[in-house]
């Protein structure tokens, strides 16, 4: 049978505002599930004009897949969205890069015909699940040396990749980490943030946490704006004594949630869904698990192959600021100045949070932002680290490119 | 005296009241509407325990409007919102406050308190919310009624104002400010008629459509949505539109409505839905001030009302005594039912085994004398099923399997040799029961409890020809047994705990209110009834007016006449069980002349309808002999009752329940008695009857009085 690969677009994409882990977040009395489900209805509700029975895939990631974020989410988040029961879904893991595989497996199948719509998003919440929660590795790792065992924890892989890179130093990070704080903070007074952050009602009955009963979050939690080179000299490295990474520079604990809705081009037309990005391709690479950071380097490198591109047709870059030193190392390799507009422009997960299996999608939407401000840009990426050494990249085109005009 | 005096002052007769916190909490609404202050009330345990509003809480609720409304005196709050703690919104005052209560001015000070409490929000600076978020009930609901706007969530399993229902009037605000939001007819619906049909409650749905609501919204975001509807009303996006209503005749009409609706159910026996009633045609004028005073006195007569506190009383027979029968042996003894046998495919069977299959789900096997009554009773039951299935009040699948799981056999060793109750529902006749008994025992295993659907004959009698009796119990059901809730567990002398729990457990399945009575003639309800039927039929007979006795009982708000009553019993079966009771307790239980003479003519009752209109059917009046005394209304009332008292007094002599409570239960949900009379017994004490005819009461003070 011929087949005709399709071509696949974002049409929208939403999140929760991203909370911080702990019994003091704004999400502590919230559940996981919640949390997704409250995406997904919004995606509906913004979308009107979508069938939900035309809805053929609800996938949904999360690290840690048990209690409430277990139960093949991606199904139970359908029902509990109230749709059909006859629209399916399932649950991913790729760690970090969990929405973002959501989005490229549901894409995939898009392409070849198996779906029309789909719903891919992701949660996290570190808070009920903290990382590592149930973990069992295999004892071959460290008896037969298959990988350090500081790749099992992120922060060390973080230091390491610093090892590699002896010349970016911590102030250098610091410094991206200020400006990340910086364009957050911006992008929030400018409302480039809001339009896309789905409010949650949340609960608290600890009064030591703050005012009790029901409140709503609206905002980033992890927020810190006005965040100074000097309030981050004197940070900890929690990671290793005289270290280099540390809560200022790097991405926290968070609870999140993020959805969007992907549809065949041609489907999207017909229903008069709004079409954000259209994706051109899509790559995820593996390096050494120690220093998982350079991930997006070799996954670039293959997305960019496999769309005849060169990293100098991309004019926007959404990268996920899991580490600041990770985010440098990929803009060195590509000869990128720190401090280039086209690089994370309204603020990355350093300011933001980065809820994990959640965080691909964000970086969809803010891409999304971009393009829609932007029409003299084409092509854009979204790449983040993976865990356990792995980069992801998905280069979209914007559908409001003027023909460099 | 002051709210805070006076809630004070209330809290100090309530030590142990479970304290509802109104927390307040800011936040930004959406579409930069402003400052919201949220008042979560949540009395900080699960929905397993519902908030409720006794002073305390009011007190806690006056504190969080002090704050809120300074913050909206200063322009820090552009509105304020109430919601309730996950699944419930509030399900109103605490009635164990209530009951404590000894004073008119105590009573008077709980209606004050929470009218002063909740006009405060109506009083606000700044718009306020209601967001139903789960079960709303009586002040739960109120308090919301005082906003200027309410959402509801599609999910609220439960509203209503069930005031009435326990001998109350929705006494803060509801009586005045719901006719005022929806008009007169719809408010009535919902404190009249909704109320005294056993207390049914509204949906959220439901309660959008009356307009109670401005909106709704699904469960799974409702909090947001509401929130986002407050931001859209406040900034202008959503104008609110009420309803017009006419606030002449129309009014009078909706008021008149009710009345009949009341009278229909209680004859004028309890007060609360004529005072309600009063309220709303009161506050025709809009005058709701005058509507909250009216509320205040009305609820305080009420709350000091012994048809109150045996409303209250029947209230928690039903909701709490209900759950744990009295006497019943530990649960843990047990066994498990996987198969029933039902002996019989008649009516009576075929209902049984219809509710058996229906609540266990297991296999329900009947049996009769030939294939032919077999499939008429195991098609009867099909029947049923399939008309389940067509008001869609089950699905197919849950058709089929139950059609699967109900069959019948000829051979009672086929039908019984693996099943774990078998219950017996053939011909009222001692020796055809003893037969039916006896070929049981011979198929079935040796743990299988055997049960009687008897409503007469002693269990253990049936039960003394077997090897086995100690697995005899009775299992009598009321009809009709789908729908009165009622099922009286007889132990008989030999019957074992064992046998006794498997029954009991099977009762809580089969979702009745089961009630512990030993092996005494017709039992419980059939005793009472017979008596006070028996009592009534000999003042006919002695010569005293149908048309005296029917006005004599008609203060009490039963449910129907005795007359009545009789024919729906049918006069067969209501002279069979005299004749038995006769049998046993020739003094009291007399058998009547005239009732075996309808009963031999093959007549229905006394009645007959002429043209539209029930009147004493000549034909049966040829029949019968009267005497020559002729009693006033008080007369019958007093003879009746008295021999109603004499007989529950020798009914707990003899250990026929263990207490008086359970009297009252199997009145409430065998025979329908109603709540203001607390049964019956909470009534003969009030009214003197019990000291009149055993010297004492049967109820310590306040267990459904006023305490003194």
């Amino acid at each position: 049978m011929p087949r005709t690969a399709r071509d696949v677009v974002f049409v929208d994409g939403v999140r929760t505002p991203f909370g911080k882990a702990g019994p003091k977040g704004i999400y502590h009395e919230t559940r996981a599930d919640d949390l997704v489900v409250k995406c997904i209805r919004e995606l509906v509700r913004r979308n009107p004009s979508l069938p939900v029975e035309r809805i053929d895939e609800v996938a949904v990631a999360a690290t840690t897949q048990i209690g409430d974020q277990g139960l093949t989410i991606g199904r139970t988040a359908a029902l509990l969205s109230g749709l059909p029961k006859s629209v399916p879904g399932y649950a991913i893991d790729r760690m970090c890069a969990g929405a973002m595989t959501a989005v490229t497996t549901t894409a995939g199948g898009i392409a070849f015909g198996a779906y029309d719509v789909v719903v891919a998003g992701g949660v996290e919440h570190m808070g009920r699940h903290p990382m590592g929660e149930g973990v069992d590795p295999n004892p071959r790792f460290v008896s037969e040396k298959l990988v350090d065992e500081s790749a099992l924890f992120m922060g060390m892989t973080a230091e390491n990749l610093h090892d590699r890179f002896p010349h970016i130093t911590k102030e250098r990070c610091d410094a991206f980490a200020v400006r990340s704080q910086e364009k957050a903070a911006k992008a929030y007074a400018n409302g480039d943030i809001q339009p896309d952050l789905v409010p949650i009602a949340v609960r608290n009955t600890n009064p030591e946490v703050g005012e009790t009963g029901w409140g709503l979050a609206t905002v980033d939690e992890p927020l810190r704006p006005g965040t100074t080179m000097e309030s981050l000299a004197g940070l900890k490295t929690p990671f290793r004594p005289h270290g280099n990474v540390t809560a200022g520079n790097a991405a926290g604990l968070n609870d999140g949630a993020t959805a969007s809705l992907l549809a065949a081009e041609d489907v999207a037309r017909e229903l008069g869904l709004p079409v954000k990005m259209r994706l051109v391709s899509y790559a995820f690479a593996g390096v050494e698990p120690e220093v998982m950071g350079i991930g997006p380097v070799p996954a670039t490198e293959k997305a960019l192959a496999k769309a005849g591109l060169t990293i100098d047709d991309i004019g926007a870059f959404e990268v996920n600021e899991a580490f600041a030193v990770q985010v440098l190392a990929f803009l060195d390799h590509y000869g990128i100045a720190d401090d280039d507009e086209r690089v994370n422009p309204y603020g990355g997960a350093i300011a933001f949070g980065h809820p994990l299996a959640s965080s691909g999608v964000r970086l969809m939407t803010q891409l999304a932002r971009r393009f829609e401000q932007r029409p003299d840009v084409r092509y854009g990426i979204t790449t983040m680290c993976i865990g356990f050494g792995m980069g992801g990249t998905v280069i979209w085109e914007n559908p409001h490119f003027e023909g460099g005009k | 005296m002051s709210t805070t005096e006076l809630l004070q002052r209330a809290a100090g007769l309530f030590p142990g009241e479970v304290v509802t916190t109104a927390h307040v909490r800011h936040l930004d609404l959406p579409l930069r509407a402003g400052k919201l202050a949220l008042i979560t009330l949540d009395n900080g345990f699960d929905h397993t325990k519902p908030t409720t509003f006794g002073p305390g809480s009011l007190a806690k609720l006056s504190e969080a409007l002090d704050q809120v409304e300074a913050e909206a005196a200063a322009g820090r709050v552009v509105a304020v919102a109430i919601t309730g703690k996950p699944f419930i919104f509030a399900v109103g005052a605490d009635l164990k406050g209530v009951e404590l209560l000894t004073e008119h001015s105590d009573a008077l000070a709980i209606g004050k308190g929470g009218h002063d409490v909740f006009k405060r929000i109506a009083a606000l600076p700044v718009p306020s919310f209601a967001f139903y978020n789960g079960a709303a009930m009586g002040g739960g609901v109120e308090v919301g009624l005082h906003c200027t706007y309410r959402t509801v969530s599609a999910g609220v399993p439960a509203f209503s104002l069930p005031e009435v229902f326990l001998g109350l009037v929705p006494g803060w605000g509801g009586c005045t400010l719901l006719p005022n939001l929806i008009g007169p007819a719809k408010a009535v619906k919902v404190i009249i008629e909704n109320s005294m049909a056993q207390n049914k409650q509204l949906k959220g749905k439901d309660v959008f459509e009356l307009g109670i609501a401005d909106a709704i919204f699904e469960p799974a975001d409702f909090l947001e949505q509401s929130l986002l509807w407050a931001a859209k009303v406040l900034t202008g996006g959503v104008a609110v539109e009420r309803e017009e209503f006419d606030r002449g005749k129309a009014w009078d009409d909706a008021v008149l409505w009710g009345r009949w609706v009341a009278d229909a159910k209680v004859h004028g026996a309890a007060p609360a839905a004529y005072k309600a009633l009063d309220i709303i045609q009161q506050v025709k004028d809009g005058d709701l001030q005058a509507g909250f005073d009216a509320e205040d006195a009305a609820l305080a007569d009420l709350i000091m009302s012994g048809e109150l506190r045996a409303g209250l009383y029947a209230f928690n027979l039903v909701q709490r005594r209900a759950k744990r029968p009295f006497g019943a042996p530990d649960k843990s003894l047990a066994r498990p039912v996987s198969k029933v046998g039902v002996v019989g495919a008649g009516l009576m069977a075929s209902q049984l085994a219809l509710l058996f299959a229906r609540r266990l789900e297991v296999p329900v096997v009947l049996t009769d004398i030939d294939q032919q009554r077999i499939d008429k009773g195991v098609g009867y039951v099909h029947a049923e099923i399939d008309k389940l299935l067509d008001k869609g009040r089950i699905g197919k699948d849950k058709a089929n399997k139950l059609k699967g799981l109900v069959s019948g056999h000829l051979d009672k060793a086929v039908a019984f040799g693996d099943a774990d109750f078998v219950i017996e529902a053939v011909f009222e006749e001692m020796g055809v029961k003893q037969k039916v008994f006896a070929e049981l025992e011979a198929v079935v295993s040796p743990t299988a409890v055997l049960a009687t659907n008897t409503s007469s004959l002693s269990v253990t009698e049936m039960a003394s020809e077997l090897r086995h009796p100690e697995r005899v119990v009775g299992f009598h059901f009321f009809n009709p047994v789908a729908i009165l809730p009622l099922l009286e567990i007889v132990r008989a002398e030999q019957t074992d705990d064992a046998s006794l729990a498997t029954a009991f457990g099977v009762a809580k399945k089969l979702k009745k209110t089961a009630v512990l009575a030993k092996d005494a003639p017709a039992f419980v309800v059939n005793r009472i009834l017979t008596r006070f039927m028996g009592e009534i039929q000999g003042i006919i007979d002695e010569g005293t007016p149908f048309e005296t006795v029917e006005a004599a009982v008609k203060p009490l708000g039963l449910p129907m006449s005795p007359i009545a009553l009789l024919e729906l019993v049918g006069p067969a079966i209501a002279l069979h069980v005299s004749e038995t009771l006769h049998g046993a307790f020739p003094e009291r239980f007399a058998v009547s002349a005239n009732l075996g003479k309808v009963v031999e003519a093959g007549k229905r009752g006394f009645y007959t309808w002429q043209d539209g209109a029930q009147v004493l059917d000549p034909e049966v009046l040829a029949l019968l002999t009267f005497g020559d005394s002729v009693l006033t209304e008080e007369q019958v009332r007093a003879r009746a009752l008295e021999a109603v008292a004499q007989e529950i007094g020798l009914m707990l002599e003899e250990g026929v329940v263990g207490e008086a409570q359970d009297i009252d239960l199997c009145m409430i949900t065998g025979a329908g008695w109603p709540f203001h009379l607390g049964g019956i017994t909470p009534y003969l004490d009030r009214e003197g009857v019990s000291e009149r005819v055993n010297g004492k009461k049967f109820l310590a003070p306040g267990l459904a009085s006023v305490p003194a």
